[in-house]
C-alpha cells in the first residue's frame, strides 16, 4: 500500500501530462474549443430552468431568483459528475496501447480523467460566478462550506472512476450499465428539483449519496442556509469509502490488466 | 548500486488459452458449468499453458545480454515481465534502476497532437521529468531532424517520422536497464545506424541491455551472453556464438524428429546471395531453402510458400506445383531438398515466412510451419504498406500566373532522396 502510494507519486506528471492531454484532445479541432466546457452546462442548467418554470406553474408560485441559482450552482457539479465517470469508465480500453506496453501505475488513467473534468468544472464554475454576480445573488458565511462540498464530489468521481475503470476492462457490460445509470441518475438527484418539494419522503432521496451534497451547495450558494450536516457527513463517508474502495478494487484487478484488455 | 542489473529466478508465466471472458453474458454461463462440474480442475488445466517455465538467469551491469528463440518460444512475455507490465506467476524478478524500453516506438503518441506536445506526454510516460524533457528538448528535435514539423499534428507525419520521434525521445531516458525488442530491424539503414550507436553508447555509459531478437546476426554483434528459449523453457546459456550454434542445429532436428507425421518439414533457410540472411533491401532477390524428411510413404505432394505480415495476414503465395514443377513422392528416409527464389517486393517492415507440404490430390496439409522464418525488409525510400512500388516522384512544379515558379524536376538517378524531401516538404500529403 505504501509502496503503491509512493509509486504513485513518483509518476505524477504523468498524471498531470494525461489530465492535460485528454483537455488538449477534447477541444481540438473545434471551433469553439474551451467554450463547450461552459455551452455544455449552459443547455444543462436551461433544461433545468424549463422543469423549474414547470413547478413554478404547477404551483402557482413564482420563480425566485434563489431557485434559479439553485438550479445553475447544482448542475456544474452534476455535469462533472456525469463526464468524469463517462471518461473514466472507458480510460484503459481506449489506453489498450499504454496499458499493455508500458508500465506505471494505471489508476493515474482514472485519476486524469477525473483532473481533466475537474477542468471544465472550474472553467464552467468561472462563468458560474460571473452570472451569480449578475443575478445579485449576494453571499453570506456558509459560501465557506462549498470548497468542502465539491472536494466530496470529486472524491466520489474519482473512487467511483476507479472501480468503473477496472471493471469495465473485464466486462464491457458495465460501460452500458453506466451510461444508462449517469443518463437516468439525474431524475433520483436534486439537479433539477429540490428535496424540500418531497416533505418526509425527501429523506429517501438523500439516501442517493449525491444528493446531500447537491442539495448542500444549493443550499449555501443560492439560500445562504447552512448544509444539513448529518446527511454531508453520510455523503461524506460514503465518498471516502467509495475512494479507497475503488482504489482497493482497482489495484487488486491490475497484475490482470494487460493480459484482459 | 549492486553488480547485478536484472535476475530472475524461477520464473513462471501461466496463460489461459481460448476466450477471456470479456461480457458478464459469457462468463455466468461459464461459472455456473464450473460449479456443477466435477472434473473442474482438469478442464482448467486444458485450457491453461506455460509460456515461461523456470526461467533464472543473471544480468551483471554493463553487459550486454541476448534472448532468442522461435516464434512462440516466449521472448516477448519475458521482456514484458521484465518491463513489470506483467507479472509472473510464480519466481521472482530484480530489476536494479531504471528501466527504459525499446519496445513499441511512440506507442504513447496521441495522433492528435502536435509533435512538442507529444515529446513532453511520451517523455513523461518514459519516466522523464517535465524539467529533464525541457532541457534535452532541443536536442531531441535535431535527433529526429524534424525542427520543421514539431508543431505539426503527428497524424500527418510519415511512418518514418513518426518512428524517429519515438526513438529520439526513447534514446534520451539515459536508463539504467535498457530492454529492445525487434523494433530495430525496421526501418532504413541510417535509422538502424543510429538504433545500434545510440545502444553502444548505452552500453559504454554503464548501462544494461537486454535485446531480445529473431535476427541471430544482430545478437552475435552485441552481446556477449545469451539465453535460448525453448517454447518456454531455458535451454542453453552461455557465450553467444555457442548458444546461436545449439540453436540453429537444434531446431532442425527438432523437427525432424517428429514421428507423428508423415512427412515433416525439417528446415526453412532464408538467404541472400551471400549466405543465411534476414535483412533484406526492399526489392532484392531472396532465396528460401526447404528441407523435408518422411515417416511413411507419401506421393501427390507440393510445397507451398507463404509470406504474412506482422498481424499473420497472407500477403503472398505460391506453391511448387503451381510454379510448374510436378508433385512428387517421397519414402521413409528420404529427404527433400528445395529451393523458392523470390523477389522481396515488399515495403519496410517485419514478414514472416511460413511453409506447408501438403497433398495435392486430397487438398490437405501434412506438416505446417507457420512463422518458420522472419525476414526484415528496409529501404532507402520513405514507403509504407505492404507492398513496395518502388515510387519516384518525376515533376513537381508550382506555376504562377502562367509561369513556372520553381525548378523541382527530379531525375531518376537521385529519386531515392528527392522523394523523401518532397514528401517531407509536404507534411500533409504524405501517405
Amino acid at each position: 500500500m505504501k509502496e503503491d502510494l509512493q509509486e504513485l507519486y513518483k509518476h505524477r506528471q504523468l498524471l498531470y501530462m494525461l489530465a492535460y492531454r485528454d483537455i488538449r484532445v477534447r477541444y481540438k479541432q473545434s471551433i469553439m474549443g474551451f467554450l463547450w466546457a461552459v455551452l455544455m452546462p449552459i443547455v444543462i442548467v436551461l433544461s433545468g430552468l424549463v422543469v423549474r418554470y414547470a413547478y413554478a406553474l404547477g404551483a402557482h408560485a413564482p420563480l425566485n431568483t434563489a431557485d434559479i441559482a439553485s438550479v445553475a450552482v447544482k448542475s456544474l457539479p452534476w455535469a462533472f459528475l456525469v463526464s468524469s465517470i463517462r471518461f473514466s469508465c472507458n480510460c484503459l480500453v481506449q489506453n489498450q496501447n499504454l496499458v499493455t506496453k508500458v508500465y506505471f501505475p494505471k489508476e493515474i488513467f482514472p485519476l486524469a480523467a477525473t483532473l481533466a473534468s475537474l477542468f471544465d468544472l472550474l472553467v464552467a464554475s468561472g462563468a458560474l460566478i460571473l452570472v451569480l454576480l449578475a443575478l445579485q445573488v449576494g453571499w453570506s458565511p456558509y459560501l465557506l462550506w462549498t470548497p468542502l462540498l465539491l472536494a466530496t464530489v470529486v472524491l466520489l468521481a474519482a473512487g467511483v472512476g476507479m472501480l468503473v475503470s477496472a471493471a469495465s476492462l473485464f466486462f464491457r457490460d458495465v460501460k452500458f450499465i453506466v451510461e444508462v445509470l449517469l443518463t437516468f441518475g439525474i431524475f433520483f438527484t436534486p439537479v433539477f428539483y429540490e428535496v424540500k418539494m418531497f416533505g418526509d419522503k425527501g429523506k429517501f432521496l438523500l439516501l442517493n449519496p449525491v444528493s446531500p451534497l447537491l442539495d448542500g451547495l444549493g443550499s449555501c450558494v443560492a439560500r445562504h442556509q447552512s448544509p444539513d450536516l448529518a446527511w454531508f457527513a453520510y455523503s461524506l463517508i460514503f465518498s471516502l469509502m467509495a475512494f479507497l474502495g475503488g482504489y482497493f478494487f482497482f489495484k487488486h484487478l491490475e497484475p490482470g490488466f494487460a493480459e484482459s484488455v | 548500486m549492486s553488480e547485478i542489473a536484472v535476475r530472475m529466478e524461477h520464473v513462471y508465466k501461466k496463460f489461459r488459452k481460448g476466450e477471456v471472458y470479456n461480457s458478464l453474458r459469457d462468463l455466468l454461463p461459464a461459472l455456473t458449468g464450473r460449479m456443477f462440474r466435477q472434473s473442474g480442475l482438469s478442464e482448467a488445466d486444458k485450457r491453461e499453458f506455460w509460456a515461461l517455465q523456470d526461467i533464472s538467469f543473471e544480468v551483471k551491469r554493463g553487459q550486454a545480454f541476448g534472448i532468442i528463440g522461435a516464434n512462440g518460444a516466449g521472448k516477448s512475455t519475458m521482456l514484458k515481465l521484465l518491463g513489470r507490465i506483467m507479472k509472473p506467476t510464480q519466481g521472482s524478478i530484480q530489476v536494479n534502476g531504471r528501466i527504459s524500453a525499446l519496445i513499441e516506438l511512440g506507442a504513447g503518441f496521441h495522433q492528435d497532437l502536435t509533435g512538442r506536445e507529444n515529446i513532453y506526454l511520451y517523455g513523461t510516460i518514459l519516466g522523464m521529468a517535465r524539467r529533464e524533457i525541457d532541457t534535452k528538448f532541443n536536442e531531441i528535435v535535431e535527433f529526429a531532424g524534424l525542427a520543421e514539423f514539431i508543431d505539426t499534428p503527428v497524424k500527418r507525419y510519415s511512418s518514418g517520422m513518426y518512428a524517429r520521434l519515438g526513438f529520439a525521445v526513447a534514446a534520451h531516458v539515459n536508463p539504467d536497464v535498457l530492454l529492445v525488442d525487434e523494433v530495430l530491424s525496421v526501418g532504413d539503414t541510417l535509422f538502424q545506424r543510429r538504433c545500434f550507436d545510440y545502444m553502444q553508447k548505452i552500453i559504454r555509459s554503464g548501462a544494461t541491455v537486454l535485446f531480445v531478437s529473431h535476427n541471430l546476426r544482430t545478437v552475435a554483434e552485441f552481446c556477449s551472453q545469451a539465453l535460448l528459449l525453448d517454447r518456454g523453457r531455458p535451454a542453453t546459456m552461455g557465450p553467444t556464438s555457442e548458444v546461436i550454434k545449439h540453436y540453429l542445429t537444434n531446431m532442425r532436428d527438432h523437427r525432424a524428429a517428429d514421428q507423428s507425421r508423415p512427412v515433416v518439414i525439417s528446415g526453412v533457410t532464408v538467404r541472400d546471395a551471400a549466405g543465411p540472411c534476414q535483412r533484406f533491401e526492399s526489392g532484392k532477390k531472396a532465396w528460401i531453402d526447404i528441407e523435408a524428411s518422411a515417416h511413411e510413404p507419401c506421393s501427390n505432394l507440393a510445397l507451398v510458400l507463404h509470406f504474412r505480415d506482422e498481424s499473420h495476414r497472407s500477403l503472398f503465395s505460391t506453391t511448387t506445383e503451381r510454379l510448374g514443377c510436378k508433385t512428387f513422392s517421397m519414402n521413409p528416409g528420404e529427404i527433400l531438398k528445395c529451393t523458392f527464389e523470390v523477389e522481396l517486393n515488399f515495403s519496410p517492415g517485419t514478414y514472416y515466412t511460413s511453409v506447408n507440404i501438403y497433398r495435392h490430390d486430397i487438398d490437405r496439409a501434412l506438416d505446417i510451419w507457420e512463422a518458420a522464418e522472419t525476414i526484415y525488409v528496409w529501404s532507402e525510400q520513405d514507403v509504407s504498406g505492404p507492398v513496395n512500388c518502388f515510387p519516384k516522384v518525376l515533376h513537381q512544379e508550382i506555376f504562377r500566373n502562367g509561369l513556372r515558379d520553381s525548378d523541382d524536376c527530379v531525375t531518376g538517378k537521385h529519386s531515392a532522396q528527392d522523394s523523401q524531401i518532397s514528401a517531407a516538404s509536404t507534411p500533409t500529403q504524405v501517405n
